[in-house]
């Protein structure tokens, strides 16, 4: 990772966590659909990355963001998560020709239908263990699933969205 | 020895993972706890800070409607005050202290508020230095709003009525009839009255409001009115589903009440032996 992707990163940091406590927060479509963007921030870190720091860096936006969610350790639990599994995932869906160095895994470098099969497990993951924590204590399991599919596709479509408006190709972020 | 650690050494992606893990369930639980560690939550002191600087903007977006409920309440308490005014021309007496108000009442306003999960928190933009305690009821002039969780100096975290393990002590305004209130985690504007046994009429348009015997809220706070009652799968106690009558997606100010003999009802219950909930 050069010092340029360094810095983005650390500001990166900043803006999706402010974006995501300050504005979507608040936003919920139908009562159902959440979105949690800043999974999005996880899931297209420069690939050089171990998996130690991305799960310390996981921890420490999941926490931040959960002070703020009022649900301690939840946001903390599902990042962490996706950061562990993040590695095994991209091993096993590299694309043919392997990745290519510095370039982080965005929409805009590795085409939409490898962004497709890349992130929609991953959110998935992400955002059933995250309802169902939420859901422990109460009795309506099918609003786990409704919420967990209507979010994951809000999330990606947002995520499309952003990497389209504010990311370059084969540039870091 | 070096084997061991060397197998360690490989292994220590996942011993990380399991370790973060461990901490952020460790989190979860002590956090869902009735005595959960209050610090690091949205009434620290700079998530409070950093919350009340985006409520002082936002807010101006919603004045409209606070000042619509203000005035509401107010047109209410001098409905109410009017009843008070003792006419010139009848002589009274002061009653005995035992007819004395048990509770106390502030004021403060909301910063941070969710409706959409299963466990809802609101923030608050008041606490210890203005005198907000733990397990304080909260309200506005629509209805019961929750209970304070946690307190820090200014800051304060209250546990929505929208929570599911929050239970709240009601009665049917019409028949007296007891029952506790509970939010079932679907729609944040309906909730279950739980409790009311199979012989008891209800019907749809009665309304709920609180009965005075927890301590934390007086009697006679509205929490809603009756929307549907059904047979429910219990054998002893009917299925009520009432709409709230408080609108939790528009909160901005709300009343904290304190009971000042709570201190005194929990020894003598605590000497009797009595659990109240």
């Amino acid at each position: 990772m050069n010092s340029r992707n360094f810095i983005l990163s650390i500001f990166g940091f900043f803006l999706y966590f402010a974006v995501q406590v300050f504005v979507l927060k608040n936003v919920v479509l139908f009562g159902t659909a959440f979105s949690f963007l800043y999974v999005i921030y996880i899931l297209i870190f420069p690939i050089e990355v171990k998996t130690i720091p991305l799960m310390i860096i996981s921890f420490i936006m999941g926490f931040s963001i959960d002070m703020f969610y009022d649900t301690l350790g939840m946001h903390t639990a599902s990042l962490v998560l996706v950061a562990f599994l993040r590695k095994s995932w991209l091993n096993v869906h590299t694309p043919t020709g392997g990745f290519d160095d510095n370039t982080p895994p965005t929409v805009l470098n590795m085409g939409f239908g490898w962004f497709l099969t890349y992130a929609l497990p991953l959110l998935f993951i992400h955002h059933l263990t995250f309802f169902f924590i939420d859901y422990i204590g109460s009795d309506y399991y099918l609003l786990v699933i409704i919420r967990t599919f209507s979010s994951v596709v809000f999330t990606f479509m947002l995520g499309i969205v952003t990497q389209m408006l504010f990311y370059k190709k084969k540039r870091g972020i | 020895m070096q084997r061991i650690l060397l197998f360690l050494y490989s292994l220590r992606v996942f011993i990380i993972f399991i370790a973060l893990e461990t901490i952020a369930i460790w989190l979860i639980v002590s956090y869902n706890s009735p005595q959960g560690a209050v610090f690091f939550n949205s009434s620290n002191h700079i998530t409070g800070n950093f919350l009340e600087t985006r409520e002082n903007v936002t807010g101006y977006f919603t004045l409209g409607i606070a000042n619509e409920g203000l005035a509401e309440k107010n047109a209410e308490l001098l409905t109410r005050l009017e009843y008070l005014t003792h006419p010139r021309d009848s002589a009274y007496i002061d009653l005995d202290s035992a007819f004395a108000s048990a509770h106390e009442f502030r004021s403060a306003k909301v910063i941070n508020n969710s409706i959409r999960f299963n466990q809802n928190h609101i923030t608050l933009n008041k606490g210890r230095r203005h005198g907000v305690r733990e397990g304080m009821g909260v309200f506005n002039e629509q209805g019961v709003i929750g209970r304070v969780k946690g307190v820090t100096n200014n800051f304060s975290t209250v546990i929505s009525l929208l929570h599911t393990e929050l239970l709240l002590s009601s009665k049917i305004k019409a028949s007296d009839v007891f029952g506790s209130t509970k939010w079932d985690g679907k729609n944040p504007t309906q909730a279950k009255l739980l409790y009311v046994p199979r012989h008891v009429r209800v019907n749809k348009g009665d309304t709920v409001i609180t009965s005075g015997y927890n301590a934390i809220f007086p009697e006679g706070i509205n929490i809603g009115i009756v929307d549907e009652v059904g047979s429910g799968p219990e054998t002893n106690y009917l299925d009520i589903t009432i709409n709230l009558t408080t609108d939790f997606s528009r909160l901005t100010f709300v009343y904290l009440v304190e009971n000042v003999m709570q201190v005194e009802l929990d020894s003598l219950n605590r000497a009797s032996e009595i659990i109240n909930e």
